[in-house]
């Protein structure tokens, strides 16, 4: 018996259209859901979603159509559709697209994968959740605790009217868990990494980030906060832990250098950029210990692939170096349109939405300073972790992150634990105070589902591997 | 699509076996999206999806599982036959649920929306023509949406909508642009043209030199639009009961400290008056009205069935979320051509941008002005306003420092379009608000 890719690609092979050029997109995606919150497992949910996108380039108009009909007269339709959009658009679109050159890939990539999802027994992974669970309520502050395992696998099959055929089959594991606790008007939180501990692979995920032993060091942090000093206000020296690295970076280097957003296709939604195109190649980003890559070749990372979603084939690039802004986050459509070289970033939420420019992995290369050394080179200052809040700009500049947790530094040790720290700054100024650099014994490897961006809409996973960075002249605040 | 999903869920009940019971949720959209810049088209499309989810009930165990469909009734029969296979699999292995609750009392209803659409083959050309000689960027979105319920008990529940939401922004330089909505059920072209004329007369404006202020607290107008976000934060855990049991609402200072907001302010979830479903996955019928804040004081919860079972009190039909999808808030006395005059010297805020909680169990919020943002003086408009970043608790800016809200309020369909378009909205109005604090 065929399988349904199989028989979407055979009905391609029909309904496929002479015009310029014509591509099917083909993915299927099953998520699992579990989690157990207060010690009871809440409903457990799985899902199956998948469908195609047919893009149509015709008289130099490009068009789409997205379906989960997936019989021949369905795809037959959504070639029509594309084809039509292609036409209505040739002579008003913002370029002639009939002019770029789509790569014509043939390959395969998979998530390598050393403990199967499925090899563990359901009964199994609820016990461990459930274990997990319980070592969390240690008393009555405690008002809501809660562990979850999330994963996805993703198959994908990519076609093109020229020859081009990827299959890639990608494997996700997001495991989360937080603790909630409570006196009065007073409620702090702790959480796993923020959520953000997604990587590609499968259980063996767990083992990497020891989830199990989470529990213990998350309770009594979380209670620590409670009866913790408010963060104090002030300008100093400011230490993240990677768990807020990620987002740091993801806002305030990722986002800004995303070539869509300098063309200003993200103007009306997700936003312009400081960054302009005469910037790359001489703009000084950060200080001389800022190394930044494009790196969608690290298996476990969360944003991992073999080709984009225009088929380029996947590489690590240099981004920023010794400081200096070399290259754009942009895929193939926009390194024609801005005459600019780029990165393997065109990608799609799904089969229902167009690819666009999406970071994917982007990493920051390690230093050479240990955690320590950090701390003890800081007179006055504060070790953040574990974000909790974030807001910046339309241009990517001015933002202000909170985190859950925080421990002043005095006089080169780690003093009092603070709760609600925040800070604020300009990212075209932030970057430029980089002090130290953590060494590779510092390197976390995060990811999150949902970097949302695009008209429509988009959430689609990215990945950031950091080290722990120091900070100089940062201003910092805390809560009411 | 009624009749399809009507005819799936007549064979979902005539699969059942033994005592099993099941509900089950449908879920499409029939949507173009057309999205333009620098007044042309970036990328154009149509999307055409259909999911199912059954929720398998055996005694108090229950697994849900969702499927795309295809449209082939024998294809689709199919996954549903395996997707129910995988259940059946799956349920020795789960616990007793002690929080399931799902409607038994049998209520039907049917909620058909009139398709009465323009094209987009027609209404293109007409948006871009008002975008000729502009930067114009945007999207058009249009189509319509079907939602449904059906479970063993022979309920049987039905939406559908066709409506076109366009949100577009006139760049005059950098950052600082006009955005526009039209959004509505039927498309009036002159209704359109009229927007535009207004964001064109706004956008003259954005080519003065703009206004840089200082941080510091100033006299400000929030728009209906800029409140709906502020609004909207509140959607995140203040009103569900879950959050408010486990103390993790960030109005937990109404809840725990007698904190009040101002007495103007009432707000409610208007599903009557909303464009979403009026029913939801288990079920339950939403009522048409649930009061959340009444003149300043801390109302009812949003009770999903879940939290309702759990905690020993009755649903009132809300989602899983525990949040506002139809939110309306009472207006005031002030008329809005009044409000330049009313706001005398300070910046009048038509969007704001990005909001997060800064402190969460203050509910303080951050976020930054974005788009056609004024400095006023003695009633006049100035200039544009350098973007700026505010920093301020929910119970300064609509309590203590709350001077009024507007008498006209504005109906605001939401234009988000993450996995599906939204059903949400909401009806405002604006607001005036003194020593509001502005930090970078």
């Amino acid at each position: 018996m065929r399988t349904i890719e199989e028989i979407v690609e055979a009905h391609f092979s029909v309904v496929a259209p002479k015009v310029d050029f014509c591509s099917l997109r083909f993915v299927s995606e099953r998520d699992e859901y579990l989690s157990v919150r207060q010690n009871i497992l809440q409903p457990v949910s799985t899902s199956h979603d998948v469908g195609v996108m047919i893009t149509v380039i015709d008289r130099g108009g490009m068009g789409y159509a997205a379906t989960s009909e997936l019989t021949e007269s369905g795809l037959r339709d959504a070639v029509e559709c594309a084809k039509t959009w292609a036409q209505r658009s040739s002579g008003c679109g913002v370029m002639d697209y009939a002019t770029i050159t789509y790569p014509q890939a043939v390959g395969e990539y998979e998530s390598p994968t050393k403990k199967p999802w499925d090899s563990v027994a359901l009964s199994e992974k609820i016990n461990l959740l459930q274990a997990t669970c319980e070592q969390l309520k240690i008393g009555d502050r405690i008002v809501d605790w809660e562990t979850s395992l999330w994963y996805t696998e993703a198959n994908s099959l990519y076609l093109t009217t020229h020859g081009g055929r990827v299959r890639q089959q990608l494997r996700f594991v997001l495991p989360m868990m937080g603790v909630t606790v409570n006196q009065g008007v007073e409620t702090e939180r702790r959480t796993f990494g923020g959520h953000g501990y997604g990587r590609q692979g499968g259980l063996e995920v767990l083992d990497e980030l020891k989830f199990s032993e989470a529990p213990a060091q998350l309770v009594a942090e979380a209670l620590e906060l409670l009866e913790a000093p408010n963060c104090p206000s002030g300008t100093m020296d400011l230490l993240l832990a990677p768990d807020q690295m990620i987002l740091q970076i993801h806002e305030s280097i990722g986002h800004p250098i995303e070539l869509d957003r300098i063309l200003g296709d993200e103007r009306n939604y997700a936003g312009t950029s400081f960054v302009t195109p005469d910037m790359f190649g001489t703009y000084q980003y950060g200080s001389e210990l800022l190394n930044v890559t494009f790196d969608p070749t690290k298996p476990e990372e969360f944003a991992s692939y073999g080709f984009d979603d225009d088929g380029q084939p996947a590489t690590k690039q240099d981004i920023i170096r010794n400081g200096v802004l070399l290259r754009p986050l942009g895929g193939v459509t926009s390194q024609v349109r801005a005459g600019m070289e780029g990165v393997a970033n065109s990608r799609a939420a799904g089969w229902n939405r167009p690819p666009i420019d999406r970071m994917a992995n982007l990493n920051l290369e390690p230093g050479s300073s240990s955690m320590e050394e950090m701390v003890a080179s800081v007179e006055r200052g504060i070790l953040m972790k574990t974000n909790c809040s974030w807001s910046i700009d339309d241009s990517r500049n001015k933002f202000q992150f909170g985190c859950e947790w925080a421990q002043l530094i005095e006089d080169g040790r780690l003093t009092t634990v603070v709760k609600k720290p925040n800070y604020r700054g300009i990212s075209a100024t932030f970057w430029r105070n980089l002090k130290m650099v953590g060494h590779t014994g510092t390197v976390e490897v995060l990811g999150t589902p949902y970097c949302g961006k695009g008209e429509p809409n988009q959430s689609i996973r990215v990945g950031h591997s950091t080290p722990m960075c120091l900070f100089s002249q940062v201003d910092v605040f805390g809560g009411v | 699509m009624q009749t399809y999903f009507y005819q799936l869920a007549d064979d979902i009940t005539a699969r059942m076996q033994g005592d099993e019971r099941f509900t089950c949720t449908f879920s499409a959209e029939d949507s173009d999206f057309v999205r333009m810049n620098k007044g042309v088209v970036r990328q154009a499309g149509s999307v055409a999806q259909r999911s199912l989810t059954i929720n398998l009930i055996t005694g108090m165990r229950h697994t849900a599982g969702s499927v795309s469909l295809s449209g082939d009734l024998s294809m689709d029969r199919a996954w549903i036959d395996t997707m129910l296979v995988r259940s059946r699999e799956k349920m020795p292995h789960l616990p007793e649920d002690p929080h399931h609750l799902y409607a038994t009392d049998v209520r039907s209803s049917e909620q058909q929306g009139k398709n009465l659409l323009a094209k987009s083959s027609d209404v293109v050309p007409a948006i871009l023509d008002a975008g000729h000689n502009r930067d114009m960027v945007g999207l058009y979105a249009s189509g319509g949406m079907y939602y449904g319920f059906a479970n063993s008990f022979g309920q049987r529940n039905w939406f559908s909508s066709f409506n076109h939401n366009l949100e577009w922004s006139f760049y005059s330089q950098a950052d600082k642009a006009v955005k526009s909505r039209y959004s509505g059920f039927e498309w009036d072209l002159a209704a359109f043209r009229g927007k535009v004329d207004w964001a064109n007369e706004q956008l003259d404006v954005l080519t003065h030199p703009s206004h840089t202020v200082h941080p510091g607290r100033y006299r400000v107008y929030i728009s209906p639009y800029a409140l709906y976000d502020v609004v909207g934060m509140l959607g995140w855990g203040c009103f569900g009961l879950k959050s408010h049991r486990t103390k993790q609402t960030p109005l937990l200072h109404m809840l725990e400290g007698g904190a009040k907001l101002h007495s103007a302010v009432t707000m409610f979830e208007n599903t009557h008056d909303g464009i979403a479903p009026n029913f939801q996955d288990a079920g339950f019928i939403k009522p048409d009205y649930v009061s959340l804040i009444e003149k300043g004081e801390l109302c009812n919860t949003l009770v999903s069935p879940r939290s309702a079972k759990e905690y020993g009190i009755p649903t009132n039909g809300a989602s899983g979320h525990e949040a506002p999808e139809s939110v309306e808030m009472l207006g005031g006395e002030i008329q809005t051509d009044q409000i330049l005059r009313q706001l005398d010297t300070g910046i009048y805020i038509n969007n704001v941008w990005y909001l997060n909680y800064s402190d969460r169990s203050a509910c303080r919020m951050t976020g930054m002005t974005r788009f056609a943002t004024f400095w006023v003086e003695n009633g006049i408009i100035k200039a544009p306003l350098s973007v700026m970043r505010f920093d301020e608790t929910l119970y300064r800016m609509l309590g203590e420092n709350l001077i009024g809200l507007t008498a006209e309020r504005d109906l605001i369909m939401d234009s988000t379009t993450y996995q599906m378009r939204s059903t949400e909205s909401g009806r405002l109005p604006g607001a005036l608000v003194g020593e509001f604090s502005f930090t970078l």
